[in-house]
């Protein structure tokens, strides 16, 4: 542990944000055509059905309007935005020691290698649009666990990878969703057999370093019947004088009687539009847990979607959103339930410092016949200062009768009584004010592995000193 | 040596506390009565720095230092302890996480060596038995969820760690059934040293049936209209306050 918290306190925003030189990116083009997709599906020497699945994404991305509701994206430029890098002469490693230099270093500055080595089952790191990194325990493989970059998957998975790909999000989504379609590179892929408990977190860290970069990866796991697993992600972006864009999509099957967990840490630089799309389908008893923090990100929309399609399924949302100065956080949850004795439970903390605006988007859609279906919701908002902002956009639709709904919203600035409590105690009014914070996210930090949890309260004591000059 | 001279304060502007003077030694417990309203929870919440109180005129020394210009952590740090009439609850935060920064803090400034993380929960294990708390409490969010007496318990258990040198008890016998209030008192009178001073404010005469205080004053309207021995608090407890009411000087 001491490894690994040596490297968390030494984990500063100026890490974070500082940049790789980037001789590989030389030449890389900017804007999206026709030409484009042509040419990463060759590059990546797809199979014929996924080049025609990018040029049909593309062109409904094309005739998408921009999302109505939520932050203003007008600072995006689509045409001044590379689409697809791949670093040098790269290849996936399977060990550290391949690994080129420029690159480990960063990875040794988020400590990934000792993460990997300590806690995981396996971690595949992506940089830029190739994965550098990719390593599974022999342990899992050998009951035939896939875990996997995306491309490569496709290369030696084609099958199982079409009768699943974009079938839980489609193109037809959203725009987000369609240009992923037309511009999606690497990602993950995890497949868990019937009736295999992988017991370990499989761990993957996400990271843009080029200027004006995309990063389109996508995340495909599939947990077959009675199957069991954990996966967890970590984001974060170099920053630049350029915006970029992050559309990533994430698309989990739970199958009958499956169990599985997703946890992100997206600390993205404060230039980069945070644009995810996230849903499981839940079949019948399964269960689908998602934790997530947004500390990065000028602007986020991210709203982690499970629709629970078998009867009996479950589904848990826990999630922290912090926004700073001129960060927009608009993040939240949908729950849909279909089928009958369906439960979910949503659990959404948000914090606003320094003119930063937070905001809980959520939908719960229960449909005709999801009879017995149960739903908790609660989101609590904490306000530092007076000149940052909070608001609560929920949205419900029900159409069945037989259903039992509970939804608590409170807004709150951290209480004067509060604050002299702890002081009298001889804390300091800084420390004080950190450990009513961090009491306020308790609950979902908990819920989190060891290392993101204190990876997470690491983050918020940098968001907490932060005058809101950084990043 | 604790001493209040001539203090005077006001909140949202009204006046409460008019020119109140006041010695503690260490060693001497100090019990001040009145009836609701004269400004006893007031004086309390002074002392340790509320920001809500106004001081318009007056010191509050600590061995010759005036604290009145320091916010409530410096005073924490210098030795002033306050059991609060109403403990606040912190969500999310236990009461080993919370009791162990404030025990580094404290320990810190007077440079005492910092106790281990296992040295401290065995401390704190310690304490919870002798104010017969569940061990289990340690990892319970500080207050919430605690019955009333839980929470005074927990106050008093929080002077025993920090080891002031001037403990404020406010009300802390108020809400309180006979066995609790038999434990809280017990664990004040184990406290009381010749090193710490105890300034005891309560509205009933109850609590001392179990802790002897040295001298005894009666506050009404933001005064201490008259001090005595401990036969003062017998003499109100069958005559109530109404006979000591022409003492207030009038503004």
């Amino acid at each position: 542990m001491t490894a690994t918290l040596n490297y968390i306190k030494d984990l500063n925003r100026e890490t974070l944000d500082k940049a790789n030189s980037t001789h590989y990116m030389k030449g890389a083009r900017k804007g999206l055509s026709r030409e484009l997709v042509e040419y990463i599906s060759k590059e990546k020497n797809e199979p014929r059905w996924m080049l025609e699945h990018r040029l049909k994404s593309l062109e409904v991305f094309l005739k998408k309007p921009m999302p109505s509701f939520g932050p203003d994206l007008s600072g995006l430029d689509f045409d001044d935005i590379i689409y697809y890098a791949k670093p040098g002469e790269v290849t996936n490693a399977h060990s550290w020691d391949q690994v080129p230099e420029d690159i480990k270093r960063t990875f040794e500055r988020l400590g990934i290698p000792e993460a990997e080595r300590k806690y995981l089952a396996g971690a595949g790191a992506q940089y830029e649009s190739k994965n550098v990194y990719h390593r599974l325990k022999e342990k899992w493989s050998k009951v035939n666990v896939i875990f996997e970059d995306m491309d490569t998957a496709l290369q030696l998975y084609p099958e199982l990878v079409q009768q699943y790909f974009m079938k839980c999000v489609t193109m037809h989504d959203h725009k987000f969703a369609a240009l992923h379609g037309a511009v999606w590179s690497g990602g993950t892929f995890i497949y868990i057999p019937a009736g295999v408990n992988v017991n370990q977190p499989l761990q993957a860290y996400f990271r843009m370093n080029a200027s004006s970069m995309g990063q389109f990866e996508h995340t495909l796991i599939i947990v077959e019947k009675g199957a069991q697993g954990n996966y967890i992600e970590g984001c974060s972006a170099a920053k630049y004088e350029t915006p970029s864009i992050h559309a990533g999509l994430v698309e989990i099957f739970v199958k009958e009687d499956a169990r599985f967990r997703y946890s992100s840490v997206e600390n993205w630089s404060r230039n980069t539009y945070n644009l995810n799309t996230k849903r499981a389908i839940v079949e019948k008893n399964g269960v689908m847990e998602w934790i997530g923090g947004n500390m990065g990100s000028g602007c986020t929309m991210l709203y982690p979607c499970s629709v629970l399609r078998g009867e009996g399924s479950s589904a848990d949302h826990l999630g922290i959103a912090f926004a700073n100065t001129n960060q927009i956080q608009d993040t939240g949850a949908k729950v849909i339930h279909v089928a009958p004795n369906t439960t979910s439970k949503v659990v959404m903390k948000s914090l606003s410092k320094n003119g930063g605006k937070a905001v809980y988007r959520g939908l719960l859609n229960i449909l005709k016949g999801a009879k017995g279906a149960k739903s908790q919701i609660k989101c609590d908002a904490l306000i530092l200062d007076d000149h940052s902002v909070s608001d609560t956009v929920p949205d419900m639709k029900i159409a069945e009768n037989d259903v039992s709904i509970g939804h608590e919203a409170s807004v709150g600035k951290i209480s004067e009584e509060q604050l002299f409590y702890a002081m009298s105690r001889g804390l300091c009014e800084d420390e004080a004010t950190a450990l009513i914070v961090n009491g306020f996210i308790e609950p979902i930090v908990k819920a989190m592995p060891l290392e993101y949890a204190v990876e997470m309260n690491r983050l918020i004591e940098l968001e907490m000193e932060s005058a809101g000059a950084v990043g | 040596m604790f001493s209040i001279k001539n203090l005077k304060v006001s909140i949202n502007e009204k006046p409460i506390l008019q020119g109140l003077s006041l010695k503690i030694k260490p060693g001497e417990i100090h019990a001040i009565m009145g009836p609701n309203g004269s400004g006893k929870s007031t004086l309390a919440n002074t002392i340790m720095g509320h920001p809500k109180y106004t001081i318009s005129h007056g010191e509050i020394l600590m061995d010759g230092e005036n604290l009145v210009s320091l916010k409530a952590d410096k005073r924490a740090r210098a030795g002033v302890f306050l059991a609060f009439q109403y403990p606040k609850e912190i969500p999310g935060v236990t009461v080993l996480s919370f009791l162990q920064m404030a025990v580094a803090a404290v320990r810190k400034v007077r440079g005492e060596p910092q106790l281990n993380p296992i040295e401290f929960r065995k401390l704190l294990r310690s304490l919870l038995a002798e104010f017969s708390l569940d061990a289990k409490f340690m990892n319970r969010y500080i207050n919430e969820g605690f019955s009333g007496g839980e929470k005074k318990k927990m106050e008093i258990l929080q002077m025993a760690l920090l080891e002031p040198k001037i403990a404020v008890l406010d009300e802390t016998d108020s809400g309180l059934d006979v066995d609790a209030l038999k434990i809280v008192a017990e664990g004040i009178n184990r406290l009381a040293s010749p090193k710490r001073g105890i300034l005891l404010i309560t509205h009933y005469q109850r609590i001392l049936h179990y802790i002897k205080p040295h001298f005894v004053h009666v506050m009404i309207e933001g005064q201490i209209v008259k001090s005595g021995g401990p036969e003062l608090a017998q003499q109100l407890e069958q005559e109530g306050y109404d006979w000591l009411r022409p003492l207030v000087t009038p503004l």
